[in-house]
């Protein structure tokens, strides 16, 4: 009986902090949102340029998901044509058939063995009487093949093309439509710009945070100071800066969301027509809720990272902490 | 409750505002701290609540030696300890009741309990009904008065005061000097410090006198060693 009352004694203790601790956090989410209540041009000034930061590798993203729309499905229809080597026997050819039937970035190949190449080049070339005349097939055997869909939208159709060439029972290995897949090259490429240039926005992300929370600083130094005069923990005085980096972060997230919509709908109109010029009923996608999801918390993040290195950097050099 | 051994102090580079200074106050003790401007007052008090460090010497306050109250243990040690300051150190964009509310919002109390001691608080220092006023909308000894509210409010085993009647007419000084008297009787150990000479002797208290930075005179309970 002791003992549980005991137990019991210690889970009302474990209640009553964490009671506490929730309490505090409110209070500094109330205290920064008052803030930022306060001061609104600051705090939407600050959150517009987030919002510009975000927008704009977002909006990249989203260009490129649209691209990767148009495009799938060219993938699927592009084929490599091998011409095969003429002195390989009927043997070689199957192992290389079967061989290339197992790789992963192939998806199906069809063989057109010298024979047969040379039945469809009469039926269609009109030169039936030439090539009677000819006392040996001078046609290599062809395989026609369809590469994987996913090695086309990565881009790596090229490797592909390149791995056929290299190989013995090879003679020559060529695309059908080559300028689709250099663009799908080329979207390879501008993803990874993309990422470095995600990256430093989101670096610049971190230093306007850093600034604005900076200025917070310096601002309510005395209220700083105060708080420390009457037993303050570091934790309970950043507590309210790294709020305010983090709902400076979401705010700006969101205002890259409205920016992002906005586009879109200034971009739907001509894009509809154009698509109308090629018969196709393609429409542009905005983000979904998930990627919406993701980029709230990219803000957010930011923010808070932000925030917490300008309070880590920035009360030491006003000689507290 | 307070032991100064052999303390020394200076700020920077500066000479020293301090010299061997020893003293005891006694727990429950109510002592007076005058001398002249520049004599040093303002600089005990400080390294009592830890705003500034010693530089030689010893300080035992409540069985802690301040040396080894460093980092974390500071905020714990401080709210033991309810500070006046010479130059009020109001929040002037909150409310009265905001800024007397300070150390309990510090120390985690809950939103009832700090409803209920600040109005206390206010209500000994008479000003209950400005507790929506901004410090700016008030004289500057209602500020003080405040100050002193804000000191006290999360009852704390000692408390410094620091020229706590330096802008109050004779009347006001004397009952804010029975206010403090009046927290002493309950327990507390209060350190003021004040230049009004005049007024501490009525008091009837133990008087520490500094010049330059010296300990010149120490009165009935309070024992130098
Ligand atoms: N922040 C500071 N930096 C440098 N020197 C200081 C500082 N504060 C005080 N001093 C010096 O320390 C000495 C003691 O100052 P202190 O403030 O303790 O005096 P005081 O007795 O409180 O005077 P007053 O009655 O005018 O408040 C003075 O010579 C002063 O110049
Ligand atoms: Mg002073």
């Amino acid at each position: 009986m002791k003992k549980r009352a005991s137990i019991s004694g210690s889970t009302q203790g474990y209640i009553a902090i964490i009671h506490t601790w929730l309490a505090q956090h409110a209070r500094a989410l109330i205290f920064s949102l008052g803030q930022i209540y306060k001061n609104p041009v600051g705090s939407l000034l600050t959150m517009a340029v987030i919002g510009v930061s975000l927008s704009l590798p977002a909006g990249f993203y989203l260009l490129l998901d649209n691209a990767g729309r148009v495009t799938a499905n060219w993938g699927g229809s592009m084929q490599i044509t091998l011409f095969l080597n003429p002195e390989l026997t009927d043997q070689q050819i199957e192992s290389l058939t079967q061989t290339l039937q197992q790789h992963e970035y192939i998806d199906n190949i069809k063989l057109i063995d010298a024979d047969e190449a040379l039945d469809e080049y009469r039926q269609y070339s009109g030169f039936n009487e030439a090539l009677t005349a000819l006392d040996k097939n001078p046609l290599p055997a062809v395989i026609l093949l369809n590469p994987a869909r996913e090695t086309i939208a990565s881009g790596q159709g090229e490797q592909l093309l390149q791995y056929l060439q290299n190989m013995d029972a090879v003679e020559t290995a060529q695309f059908d439509r080559q300028w689709a897949n250099r663009l799908f090259a080329f979207i390879e490429i501008f993803q990874r710009v993309i990422i470095v240039l995600s990256t430093l926005l989101a670096f610049a992300v971190l230093l306007i945070i850093g600034n604005t929370i900076r200025l917070a600083i310096f601002n309510r130094r005395t209220e700083i100071e105060i708080n420390k005069l009457f037993g303050a923990t570091d934790a309970f005085i950043q507590r309210p800066f790294l709020y305010s980096g983090f709902i400076h972060g979401i705010g700006g997230s969101v205002m890259a969301w409205i920016l992002l919509i906005t586009s879109i709908k200034l971009l739907e109109e001509p894009v509809i027509k154009l698509a109308g010029l090629y018969a196709s009923n393609f429409q542009l996608f905005s983000l979904r809720s998930g990627e919406v999801a993701v980029l709230i918390a990219i803000g957010g993040l930011l923010g808070l990272l932000g925030s917490w290195l300008a309070v880590q950097r920035n009360f030491k050099a006003i000689g507290l902490s | 409750m307070i032991r100064f051994t052999d303390v020394y102090m200076h700020y920077g580079d500066g000479a020293e505002a301090l010299k061997r200074i020893n003293l005891y106050v006694e727990q429950g003790a109510m002592v007076y701290v005058t001398g002249r401007s520049g004599a040093g007052k303002s600089t005990l008090l400080r390294l009592i609540a830890l705003i500034e460090r010693h530089s030689r010497g010893q300080i035992i306050v409540n069985g802690q030696n301040l040396e080894r109250v460093t980092g974390r243990r500071i905020p714990l040690y401080r709210r033991n300890i309810g500070f006046t300051f010479q130059e009020h150190r109001l929040l002037n964009d909150r409310d009265v009741f905001d800024n007397v509310a300070l150390p309990l919002v510090i120390s985690g109390y809950r939103h009832q309990e700090i409803k209920k001691r600040v109005r206390a608080s206010l209500d000994r220092v008479g000003l209950l009904k400005k507790e929506k006023n901004y410090p700016l909308q008030l004289s500057g000894g209602e500020q003080q008065r405040v100050g002193i509210a804000r000191a006290v409010v999360h009852r704390p085993a000692l408390l410094l005061a620091d020229e706590p009647t330096g802008n109050l007419d004779p009347a006001l000084s004397l009952e804010i000097m029975q206010l403090f008297e009046r927290f002493n009787q309950v327990g507390v150990t209060v350190l003021i410090a004040s230049h009004d000479l005049a007024m501490i002797k009525k008091m009837n208290k133990p008087i520490i006198t500094l010049r330059e930075g010296k300990l010149l005179t120490h009165i009935g309970q309070t024992i130098s060693e």
